[in-house]
C-alpha cells in the first residue's frame, strides 16, 4: 500500500509540473486530468472513497470538459501557438519559483510540530459523509446551491455574444 | 487505510500548492492561469482530506465537497470571461488586460 | 469726584477712530470730520477741566492714579490699565489736546479734497488716543502700548499718499529706525521688571533710589536701554535720519506727530524715568552730549534746505536736542517748558507753512516761492510770530522765556559744562538764521508765483490761536530777572526735582541773559544780511569748492544717510541675496519633491497586470506567514 501511495504521489506531482510547462493547452488539460486521477487514487487510499469517485467524477469529468469545450470554443487559429512560443519563457518561471520555494519552505517548517501524528487506518464510507452533509452542514449545502445558481446565471450573461449589437461603451 | 504521516501528506498538499502558485505567476495564457488555479484548489482539497481522516471524521470530505461545488461555480464564471475577453482583445493574454494601469 | 473721568480723555479719541474705521466710508465728509475733529475736542475740554482742577484742588501727594482692570495676570507679572495724572502728565495731556484739537480742525479743511478723508481722521484720533495712553500711563507697560500705538500711527501717516512707493519707503524707514530704539526700550523695560518685580512708575521710581546706587552699572544700562528708546523716537543722534524723510505725509501730521507730540516721546520718557537717569550721571552726560550734537548738526542742515517743510523738520530734530540737553544736565521742568513752547510755536510754523503750500497747490521748493508777504498776509504774519518765537525773540515770545531757561541751566548746573553752554549759543544763532532765511525766501524778494487758491476758516482760525499761544504761554515762568516768578517750574518741580546749581550769581544771570539776547538778534539780522538783500555773498560761498561741498554735506544730513546704507543697508541686502535660493522654501519644496517622486515610484507598481498583482499577494503572504510561524 505505502509503495502505490508513493507512487501515485509521484505521479501526481510530475504531471502537475508537466501541465504548468506545455504551450498546447489542451496538452496541459490532459496532464492535468492525470494529476487529478492520480489524486483521486490517493484519496482512496487514504480511507475516503467518496471524495475519490467525486474527484474523478466531477473534477476530472465536469469541471476539466467545461475547460476543453470551451478551449474548443475559442476557435484559435494557427497564430495562438505562435504566441504561445512569445509568451513562454523558462526565465520567467525563476522568481515565481524562488516565492514559491519560499512559501514551501515555510509551510514544511511550520508542520514541524506534526511529527507524530499519523491517519488512521479507517474508511469513511458515504453514508457518514452524507449524513454529516445534510445534517450539521445543510446550511453550507444550501449555500452551494445559490453559489451554483449565481455561478450559472453569470456564466450565461457573461458567454453571451452581441450578434447585430454595437459594442457596448468601451470598457 | 493506511497509518500514514500526517505531515508527509501535508508536504504533498504544499508541493502541489506551489506549483499551482508558479503556474499562475508564471504563464501569460489565461486558460493556464485558470488551470494553475484548480491545481491549487485541488492540493487544498487534499489537505482536507488528510487531516479527515487522521481525526476519523467525514468533515473532512464535506469541506472537499464545498470546495469541489466552489471550483465548479468559479471554472464557468471564469471561462465566460475567457470568451468575453478573447472577444474584445482577440487575444488570451493576461497581460492585454491592463487598462487600469496607474 | 472729575478725576474719575480720567479715562475718558484717551478713550473719546479711540472711539473717535473706531467710529470712522466702521463707518467712515459711509459718512459724509462733514460727519468723518465732525467725529475726527469732536472727539479730540471733548478729549481737550476734559483735558482743561482736570487740569484746572488738579490745579485748584491737587489730589494727595499730587499724583492720582486710576486703575481700569488687571490686563495679565501671570504667577507674579500683573500690569493693569491704569492711568496717572501728575504734575508732568497735566502739562502732556493740556498740549497734546489742545494742539491736536487745532491740528484737526486746520487739517479739516487742508484735507477737504482728498480721497481718504475719513481714514486721515481715523488715524489722527488712533493717534491721539495712543499719545495720551503713552502720556497717562501709570506703568510702563502700559506706556509701551502707547509708545508702539504712536509709532504705528506715524507709519500710516508718513505713508497716508501710500499710491506714491517713495512716501511708502519713507515711511517704513521712519517705523524700522524707530524699532531699533524701541527694541532698546523693551529690553530696558525688561531689565527693570527683573530688578524691582513690578513695571508701575511710581514703584520703580521710589524704590530705584534704594536699590541702586548713583552711578551703578545696572542703572547706567537700564537708563541707557531706555536712552536708547528716546533716541529713536525723539530723532536724536544716531537715529535721527527718519525724521526729514517723514515729511512725505501731510502737513498736518508733520505738525501734530513730528513736530508737537510723538517727537518729543522721548523727552517725556526721560523725565518720566528721571530717578532712574539721575542714578546714572554717565548716562546723563550722555544725553546732554546727545542733545548739543543733534541741535548743532540738524541746525547746520536746516541751512541749506530747499524744502520749506525739511527746513521745519530739522528744526524740530534741533529743539528737541535742546530738550535732552536740559534733560541731561537735570533741568527738567526746563525741559518741559521748552516742550510745551515748541508744541505751540512749531505746530504754528508748519500750518502756517502748510497754508502756503496749499495756495500754491502743493510747491514746496522755498527758491519757487517768494513775496507771499501781501498775497498769504495771515500767513505771513503767523509764520513770522513762529520764526519769532522759535528764535527767541527777546520779551515778547514764548521761545525766548524757555530757551532762556535752558541755556541758563547748561551755565550752571552741577552737570552742565561752558562747552554745552557754548553749543546752545551757537545753536541759538543758528536758529535765528536758518528759520529767517525762510521767512526771508519765502515771504520777501519777487513774487514768483501767485497762490492759486485761499484757505478756508479752519485753517485760519487754528493759526490764530496757536500764534495767540505761541505769544503768552511764556509768561508763566519769568525768570529772576523780570519779575521772578516761576510759576511753571515751581508746578512741575513737585515732581521732577531740580538738579541743584553751581556758579550761579545774579551778575552772571544778567550776563547769560543778554548773552542770549545778542545770539537771537544776532541770528536774525545775519539772516536779513545774507539772504534779503540781494544774496550774493551766499551764491559766492556756494560756488567756491570747499562751500559746495559743505554745502552738499550739510543737505544730506551729514552723511548719515550714507554712512547707515554702507554700513546696514547693503550687507543686509548681500545676506539675503545670499539666501536667494531660501533654503527654507527649499525644505517645503523638498517634501513636495519627495512625495512627487514616491507617486512616480508607486505608480510603477500599477502595471495593471493580472500577474503582478497576484505576485503581490504572494509575497504579502510571504511575509505574513513568516512573522506568524518564526516570531
Amino acid at each position: 500500500m505505502y509503495f502505490i501511495l508513493y507512487l501515485v504521489s509521484a505521479i501526481a506531482i510530475i504531471s502537475t509540473v508537466m501541465v504548468i510547462t506545455r504551450l498546447n493547452a489542451v496538452h496541459g488539460l490532459l496532464y492535468l486530468i492525470v494529476s487529478l486521477l492520480a489524486v483521486a487514487v490517493i484519496f482512496y487510499i487514504l480511507g475516503a472513497p467518496f471524495v475519490a469517485a467525486l474527484e474523478v467524477i466531477i473534477y476530472a469529468g465536469a469541471i476539466m470538459v467545461l475547460f476543453v469545450f470551451v478551449i474548443m470554443m475559442l476557435n484559435l487559429g494557427a497564430h495562438s501557438a505562435q504566441d504561445e512560443h512569445r509568451w513562454y519563457k523558462p526565465r520567467m518561471f525563476i522568481g515565481p519559483g524562488f516565492l514559491a520555494l519560499i512559501l514551501l519552505a515555510e509551510t514544511i517548517y511550520a508542520m514541524r510540530y506534526t511529527g507524530g501524528i499519523r491517519t488512521n487506518l479507517i474508511s469513511i464510507s458515504p453514508q457518514q459523509v452524507g449524513m454529516e452533509l445534510y445534517g450539521t452542514y445543510l446550511l453550507g449545502v444550501e449555500l452551494s446551491s445559490i453559489l451554483l445558481l449565481a455561478g450559472l446565471v453569470a456564466a450565461y450573461h457573461l458567454g453571451r455574444r452581441h450578434y447585430h449589437a454595437q459594442p457596448r461603451e468601451r470598457v | 487505510m493506511v497509518n500514514l504521516p500526517v505531515g508527509y501528506g501535508l508536504i504533498l498538499a504544499g508541493v502541489l500548492f506551489a506549483l499551482g502558485l508558479v503556474g499562475v505567476l508564471a504563464r501569460r495564457n489565461v486558460v493556464f492561469i485558470l488551470m494553475s488555479i484548480e491545481i491549487m484548489l485541488n492540493a487544498a482539497g487534499v489537505a482536507f482530506i488528510v487531516a479527515g481522516s487522521h481525526w476519523r471524521q467525514p468533515d473532512g470530505q464535506v469541506m472537499f465537497f464545498y470546495i469541489l461545488t466552489m471550483a465548479a461555480a468559479e471554472v464557468s464564471v471564469g471561462l465566460a470571461l475567457v470568451l468575453q475577453m478573447h472577444s474584445r482583445f482577440k487575444t488570451l493574454d493576461a497581460d492585454a488586460a491592463s487598462r487600469m494601469r496607474g | 469726584m472729575i478725576y474719575h473721568l480720567l479715562w475718558l480723555v484717551p478713550t473719546i479719541p479711540l472711539a473717535g477712530f473706531l467710529l470712522l474705521v466702521l463707518f467712515g466710508s459711509s459718512l459724509s465728509r462733514r460727519g468723518a470730520a465732525f467725529i475726527g475733529v469732536g472727539s479730540v475736542g471733548v478729549a481737550a475740554i476734559l483735558a482743561l477741566m482736570l487740569d484746572i482742577n488738579y490745579l485748584v484742588a491737587p489730589p494727595p501727594e499730587g499724583i492720582y492714579t486710576q486703575s481700569l482692570w488687571t490686563w495679565i495676570r501671570v504667577e507674579n507679572f500683573t500690569p493693569d490699565i491704569s492711568f496717572r495724572l501728575d504734575a508732568l502728565s497735566v502739562v502732556m495731556i493740556f498740549v497734546v489736546t489742545f494742539v491736536g484739537f487745532f491740528i484737526h480742525l486746520y487739517s479739516a479743511g487742508y484735507m477737504f479734497h482728498d480721497k481718504g478723508y475719513s481714514r486721515f481722521f481715523a488715524y489722527m484720533n488712533l493717534f491721539v488716543g495712543s499719545m495720551l495712553i503713552l502720556v497717562l500711563a501709570a506703568n510702563l507697560l502700559v506706556l509701551y502700548l502707547g509708545w508702539e500705538g504712536v509709532g504705528l500711527c506715524s507709519y500710516l501717516l508718513i505713508g497716508f499718499w501710500y499710491h506714491d512707493p517713495a512716501n511708502g519707503r519713507a515711511a517704513m524707514k521712519a517705523f524700522i529706525i524707530t524699532r531699533i530704539g524701541d527694541v532698546g526700550l523693551l529690553i530696558g523695560l525688561l531689565l527693570l521688571f527683573t530688578h524691582f518685580g513690578t513695571l508701575q512708575i511710581q514703584a520703580i521710581l521710589t524704590q530705584a533710589p534704594l536699590r541702586w546706587a548713583m552711578g551703578a552699572g545696572i542703572a547706567s544700562a537700564a537708563a541707557a536701554l531706555l536712552l536708547a528708546g528716546a533716541v529713536g523716537k525723539s530723532a536724536q543722534l544716531p537715529l535721527q535720519t527718519w525724521l526729514p524723510d517723514a515729511m512725505a505725509g501731510p502737513t498736518p501730521v508733520s505738525a501734530l506727530i513730528h513736530a508737537a507730540t510723538m517727537v518729543t516721546a522721548g523727552v517725556y520718557l526721560i523725565a518720566r524715568m528721571h530717578a532712574i537717569f539721575s542714578l546714572a550721571p554717565a548716562v546723563m552726560t550722555l544725553v546732554a552730549i546727545i542733545g548739543a550734537a543733534t541741535l548743532l548738526l540738524a541746525a547746520c542742515s536746516a541751512l541749506v534746505q530747499t524744502d520749506i517743510k525739511r527746513v521745519l523738520a530739522y528744526s524740530t530734530m534741533s529743539q528737541i536736542g535742546y530738550m535732552f540737553l536740559a534733560l541731561g544736565v537735570g533741568a527738567w521742568s526746563a525741559a518741559i517748558f521748552h516742550f510745551m513752547t515748541h508744541a505751540f510755536f512749531k505746530s504754528l510754523l508748519f500750518l502756517a507753512a502748510g497754508v502756503v503750500i496749499h495756495n500754491l497747490k502743493e510747491e514746496h521748493n522755498m527758491f519757487k516761492m517768494g513775496g507771499l508777504r501781501k498775497s498769504v498776509p495771515l500767513a505771513y504774519w503767523t509764520f513770522l510770530i513762529g520764526s519769532l518765537s522759535l528764535t527767541a525773540f527777546p520779551l515778547i515770545t514764548a521761545g525766548f522765556y524757555s530757551k532762556d531757561l535752558i541755556l541758563y541751566a547748561a551755565f550752571t548746573s552741577a552737570r552742565g559744562s561752558i562747552w554745552l553752554w557754548l553749543a546752545g549759543w551757537i545753536g541759538a544763532v543758528l536758529t535765528g538764521l536758518y528759520i529767517f532765511r525762510a521767512v526771508f525766501l519765502t515771504f520777501f524778494g519777487v513774487e514768483q508765483r501767485k497762490p492759486e487758491q485761499h484757505a478756508g476758516a479752519t485753517m485760519r482760525v487754528p493759526l490764530v490761536v496757536l500764534a495767540t499761544f505761541a505769544v503768552i504761554a511764556g509768561f508763566i515762568e519769568l525768570p529772576r530777572t523780570l519779575g521772578n516768578h516761576p510759576w511753571f517750574t515751581t508746578f512741575v518741580e513737585r515732581l521732577l526735582p531740580g538738579s541743584p546749581i553751581v556758579n550761579s550769581s545774579s551778575s552772571s544771570y544778567v550776563g547769560l541773559q543778554i548773552a542770549s539776547v545778542i545770539a537771537s538778534l544776532g541770528g536774525i539780522l545775519l539772516a536779513y544780511l545774507l539772504f534779503a538783500r540781494k544774496r550774493s555773498v551766499v551764491r559766492q560761498v556756494e560756488q567756491t569748492p570747499v562751500g559746495a561741498a559743505v554745502a552738499r554735506f550739510w543737505l544730506q544730513d551729514w552723511g548719515f544717510d550714507w554712512l547707515y546704507d554702507h554700513l546696514f543697508v547693503r550687507p543686509y541686502i548681500w545676506l539675503a541675496h545670499l539666501n536667494h535660493g531660501d533654503i527654507f522654501d527649499a525644505i517645503y519644496a523638498g517634501i513636495a519633491w519627495l512625495s512627487l517622486v514616491l507617486n512616480g515610484l508607486f505608480s510603477t507598481l500599477q502595471t495593471g497586470r493580472l500577474r503582478w498583482y497576484a505576485a503581490g499577494v504572494l509575497i504579502g503572504a510571504v511575509i505574513v506567514i513568516a512573522i506568524a510561524v518564526f516570531v
